[in-house]
């Protein structure tokens, strides 16, 4: 397996810069916004980024919660392996919220379809929208586009892209790497 | 090591800890998805369930089938009173019955001990045992140890004590083996003729004292006195019955600590427990009832997800 460096530290920053930048454009000052990062992978990155806007950009009151979807997803009883679930800890209501879903990788676009079902437990929201840090524009299987992306990547079936965050690898960093 | 080591949930002496860690996980994921606003997930859409209950039932069938309808399921319901079961329906003929009607998972109660294994080998199907005579009751069991895991923040070297009728009971029997898989002491408290002859051998203490079996234990899991399986006397009267082993606060207020009141419903009350107790601070009666459709979700989730497509 050979990984190739897509992204380093210096750039995942200016990126998360960038795109903290996007949503205060879009978002204001986030006082009807809230902001679901998917389980397990989105939720680094929606941390570093409303750690950001708050250290940053003086955001206040910023509302985070993360979602499983493992119970949406539709390749149950699909996989040879059994799925496991993490938890969910949204303590707010999303109804008539703008809602910012954050993942690390948009790839197939089946993990978004199963986050917009679960959502809906939480109330109805006035609009949603996705922020990955990685697009995978060439392989998805469904209908679904980024509102706000890091880097678009052109990367093969074959390849996977990880990403990696000092909280857990010791590193911000993206690869690519050969299946 | 995310699933379960079993086919079925034919009784708890089938499982093995990581089973019951697996299942309490997952329970937990589910207590969460039924406090939402919207309490229910689209995993088992594909998958018919179907609830057979030979003997009555209100708690677990309720249980059990809001559990399958928070998951998606389709449920199928058959209930068979005393007077159908009389009218000569053997368990065969349900079976051939299940088969043409292609459910994924059985869920049967049955007066009968051993039901749940025999309907095992004949049917394919995954059976879930929601208590077979006087034998099992595993989901009982499990959301017990689940209610006592959230209490007490663990199961293990918790000494538990179960007062009541432990003969007729498959409450006691299914909790005796959950509670001593996970860590915990066990005692049996009650008339010696409703306490089994031979109950030692499973490794339990037995008390005839209530006094000194409450000052021992954390947790007091108190059962019904079922007067409906006593076809003779077993104690000289209900009242006498209550003075001896009947729970009240004036008894729990005297203990130098506060131990936690379990009851597996229905509650009679005045006869094994006081109203004032049920109702208290120290009882999870009601946590146990909420538990229980987690806990239920939890089995039929992880037992689905091996049902072949």
């Amino acid at each position: 397996m050979s990984a190739k460096a897509l992204l380093n530290a210096k750039d995942i920053e200016i990126i998360l810069h960038r795109l903290a930048c996007q949503l205060i454009e879009n978002h204001d000052d986030f006082s009807n916004t809230v902001f679901i990062g998917l389980q397990p992978r989105g939720g680094y990155l929606a941390n570093r980024l409303l750690h950001l806007l708050e250290k940053e950009y003086n955001a206040k009151d910023l509302q985070l919660g993360l979602l499983d979807i493992t119970f949406y997803r539709d390749d149950f009883r699909r996989r040879d392996e059994p799925l496991t679930a993490t938890k969910t800890e949204i303590d707010f209501l999303i109804e008539d919220k703008n809602v910012v879903i954050i993942d690390d990788v948009l790839y197939s676009g089946r993990s978004v379809r199963a986050a917009l079902t679960a959502i809906q437990s939480f109330g109805r929201p006035k609009n949603i929208e996705l922020l990955v840090l990685i697009d995978r524009r060439f392989s998805r299987h469904l209908p679904i586009q980024p509102d706000y992306k890091g880097r678009q990547v052109d990367a093969i079936n074959k390849e996977k892209v990880l990403v990696t965050w000092t909280e857990t690898h010791n590193e911000d960093a993206v690869y690519i790497e050969q299946k | 090591m995310d699933q379960l080591s079993v086919q079925h949930l034919l009784g708890i002496k089938y499982l093995n800890t990581n089973d019951i860690d697996l299942i309490f996980k997952t329970a937990d994921h589910f207590k969460e998805v039924i406090n939402r606003p919207i309490k229910k997930v689209p995993s088992l859409r594909d998958i018919t369930i179907a609830n057979l209950f030979f003997e009555n039932s209100t708690r677990t069938k309720l249980s059990f089938e809001l559990a399958e309808k928070r998951l998606s399921a389709d449920v199928i319901n058959f209930s068979a009173g005393q007077s159908s079961v009389k009218k000569g329906e053997t368990l065969i003929d349900t079976v051939n019955n299940i088969l043409s009607m292609k459910v994924d998972i059985v869920v049967m109660r049955h007066g009968n001990v051993g039901a749940g294994v025999f309907l095992s080998k004949h049917v394919n199907a995954k059976i879930i045992n929601a208590g077979d005579g006087t034998h099992e009751h595993p989901t009982q069991a499990l959301l017990d140890s689940y209610s006592i895991r959230e209490k007490l923040g663990t199961v293990k070297g918790k000494k538990v004590v179960i007062v009541g009728d432990i003969l007729h009971s498959r409450v006691a029997l299914s909790n005796i083996f959950a509670l001593q898989l996970q860590g915990a002491e066990v005692k049996v408290c009650g008339p010696t003729t409703l306490i089994p002859k031979h109950i030692t051998k499973l490794g339990v203490g037995v008390e005839t004292n209530l006094k000194k079996a409450l000052e021992w234990c954390d947790v007091a899991n108190v059962l019904r006195v079922q007067h409906e399986r006593m076809a003779i006397n077993y104690f000289p009267s209900t009242r006498e019955y209550t003075q001896l082993f009947g729970i009240n606060q004036q008894i729990l207020d005297n203990l130098d600590k506060k131990i936690v009141i379990m009851h597996p419903g229905p509650i009679n009350r005045g006869v094994e427990i006081t109203s004032d107790v049920a109702d208290s601070k120290q009882s999870i009666i009601l946590n146990q009832v909420e538990n229980g459709v987690a806990v239920r979700m939890a089995v039929i989730y992880l037992l689905a997800q091996q049902v072949k497509r």
